[in-house]
């Protein structure tokens, strides 16, 4: 297939006629063909600038093919086959249709060479995506759906303000390398940082990600956030705010992680925690941080699909993902556990799998270019994603206390996609130079040293051990049903509160406002009665006596007047 | 599976709290392992503090023991009922 036939479209033609293609076969086997003809497609594309058109003066260009963004279209494939394999025992049109949709829309903005194309590509992720957060079809998913769809819908318009300022100062709508001297930059920035999760821009996701469906949850966790980091790639490469930035989005969600019961919900901070490391790795900009970040989004698709599949089956199977009800699952789910466990351990940067061989590079980079306390503080969210994701996902479903829960082990479909996404995971870790070699930029690398590979055991036994003693000891928190208090709280609570008391208070105002004028009028309205009403003094008939005396009265003047 | 089903299963392995406290140990013994072989392994430090013996065992305990701690005191702040945004 030509370049000049943009992948995003012909996927979109393709998700949009799966309702009316007849028996429910034919329809999962399209879903999953689907993209795996786009991932030869992009296989076999050959890099420059196609399917451009002339609008308004403006170039458009719907493929710009570089090594970059065909690094995030493979793996958005990948992801997207997965997705279709994981979901292949529901019948479930809506959320068929949804996953390809937003997975193909994804592709697009990633393809996208300017500002426009990537906004309309941009809106249609969050517009596709919501329905898998509704296709749970309760009153909380659909609120949480709606949040959602709010945020994103405010960071497209973002991206739209910030392409018009560009446009308005005599610039061009190329999506290139952008300095944050410009004030449209600034909302671009902003734009992306919430796709991204940039501290107090998160919550969107740990609000919505673990309300949607079983299937819907491991769609989401590929594209929109990835899309985030490509989109910092492309535009902020080098950006120093960014490193400050990621470092703290590295560190903090470790601690809500720890406390979170709703394990689904544990993983989408792991997500934010991820997410930071490749945000300082674009904030670096150096050729080896580039690549640790572009490597490490693709492992982190991988691995994260990997987990948030895993907790996937325990929903299905069990009815909750829920920390405190849950353990001993090992017994019954005895394969989701390993692969579970071969997802902990790639996130969690063993050697031998995915994250040891791509966050090393972000890490290696933070150090050689001297940020000693940024190094530091990745580190110990290094140590704490191991603690959160890797210790206590797999610990408190399937091991523990015996929750007494006896189920099915996952349907075979599940199992299949989540055995290709183990085998990924363990690829990429022990045959780092082939996957090296089709990073966007040069740099030589060896994750395998001996003293870093021992660097890392020790800090992950380490990590282990002082989990086992808490644990031991009692200190460790336990699993309690509960939320925390986030950043959504300031919408969620805080601003309706306070439109709450406004609109109260406005009420009482009209209240006391028309109760005194409603008395003042009825004071008016008496005293003109007095005067004009029946009894008044104005409303009186006047006797003829009265007016015949007047009249000589002023005849009786008129004399006196006229004699003076 | 009923209740009955449950306490008729074959115990597994790590049932026993034996087998259990071996796991822990055996976790400890290789912790010591890689602590002893940064005396014998060549360091390439990559900032100054990486060079230091045992700099990676000491952070990553130190480092979990903090976050947990830290956490659990968080809750005190920022811990609410399930229902806490329907109500």
């Amino acid at each position: 297939m030509s370049a000049e036939f943009p992948t995003a479209l012909w996927l979109i033609g393709g998700a949009v006629v799966i309702p009316l293609i007849p028996g429910w076969r034919i329809r999962k086997a399209w879903a999953l063909l689907l993209p795996l003809l786009a991932l030869w497609q992009l296989v076999s594309l050959p890099t420059g600038s196609f399917a451009e058109f002339e609008l308004l003066g403006q170039t458009l260009v719907l493929m710009r093919v570089d090594r970059l963004s065909l690094m995030f279209g493979y793996v958005f494939m990948i992801a997207a086959a997965l997705n279709a394999v994981y979901a292949m025992h529901q019948n479930d049109t809506v959320q068929h249709v949804a996953a390809l949709v937003y997975a193909a829309s994804a592709l697009g903005a990633v393809f996208a060479g300017d500002l426009l194309t990537l906004f309309v590509f941009w809106e249609l992720t969050a517009v596709s995506s919501v329905f898998l957060i509704w296709a749970r079809r309760s009153r909380h998913s659909y609120r949480a759906g709606m949040r959602y769809v709010l945020v994103h819908l405010i960071s497209g318009m973002l991206l739209l303000a910030g392409a018009a300022l560009y446009l308005n100062s005599g610039g061009s709508l190329a999506f290139n390398h952008f300095t944050l001297d410009h004030p449209g930059a600034w909302l671009l920035l902003l734009a992306f940082g919430i796709k991204a999760g940039f501290p107090l821009l998160h919550n969107w996701l740990q609000d919505a990600y673990p309300e949607a469906t079983v299937t819907g949850t491991v769609v989401l966790s590929a594209f929109t956030t990835k899309l985030g980091i490509y989109a910092l790639a492309r535009g902020f490469a080098g950006t120093e705010l960014l490193i400050v930035v990621g470092t703290v989005m590295a560190a903090f969600p470790i601690f809500y992680a720890v406390i979170e019961n709703d394990l689904r919900r544990v993983l989408a901070y792991s997500v934010n925690n991820q997410l930071g490391f490749m945000v300082v790795g674009v904030g670096i900009g150096t050729d080896l941080a580039l690549n640790g970040a572009v490597a490490h989004a693709f492992a982190d698709i991988l691995f994260k699909a990997l987990l948030f599949m895993s907790m996937g089956a325990v929903l299905l199977r069990t009815g909750t993902v829920k920390g405190n009800e849950l353990g001993g699952l090992y017994k019954s789910m005895p394969w989701t556990t390993g692969f579970c466990i071969v997802g902990a351990a790639s996130i969690s940067a063993f050697p031998l799998f995915s994250g040891f061989v791509t966050k090393s590079m972000i890490m290696s980079s933070a150090a050689i270019e001297g940020h000693s306390l940024v190094w530091l503080v990745l580190l110990f969210a290094s140590a704490g994603v191991f603690h959160h994701a890797g210790i206590k996902i797999p610990y408190f479903a399937f091991f523990a206390h015996d929750s007494g829960i006896r189920c099915k082990e996952a349907p075979m479909n599940m199992l299949i996609a989540m055995a290709i996404a183990a085998a990924f995971c363990i690829g990429i870790g022990v045959f780092p130079d082939l996957f090296y070699s089709v990073l966007p930029y040069h740099a030589e690398y060896h994750p395998y040293t001996a003293s870093h590979t021992l660097s890392q055991m020790q800090l992950l036994v380490f990590s282990a051990l002082a989990f086992a003693v808490l644990m031991r000891t009692g200190i460790y928190p336990p699993e309690l049903p509960s939320v925390n208090l986030d950043f959504d709280w300031f919408y969620r609570r805080l601003g309706p509160g306070i439109a709450n008391s406004a609109i109260n208070f406005l009420a009482d105002l009209r209240i006391a406002v028309s109760a005194k004028a409603t008395g003042a009028l009825t004071r008016i309205s008496r005293r003109i009665y007095r005067h004009h009403g029946p009894q008044g003094v104005l409303a009186r008939t006047w006797p003829t006596g009265s007016m015949v005396i007047w009249v000589a009265i002023l005849l009786a003047s008129y004399l006196i007047l006229y004699y003076i | 599976m009923s209740e009955h089903d449950i306490a008729n299963e074959k115990p597994r392995w790590l049932d026993k709290s034996a087998n259990v406290r071996k796991l822990y140990f055996a976790v400890w013994a290789l912790g010591i392992v890689l602590l002893a072989l940064d005396l014998v392994i060549h360091r390439h430090p990559e900032t100054r503090f990486d060079g230091w013996f045992g700099f990676y065992c000491f952070f990553g305990f130190v480092a979990c023991v903090t976050l947990v701690i830290t956490a659990k005191g968080l809750r005190r702040i920022l811990m609410r009922p399930e229902d806490y945004y329907e109500r």
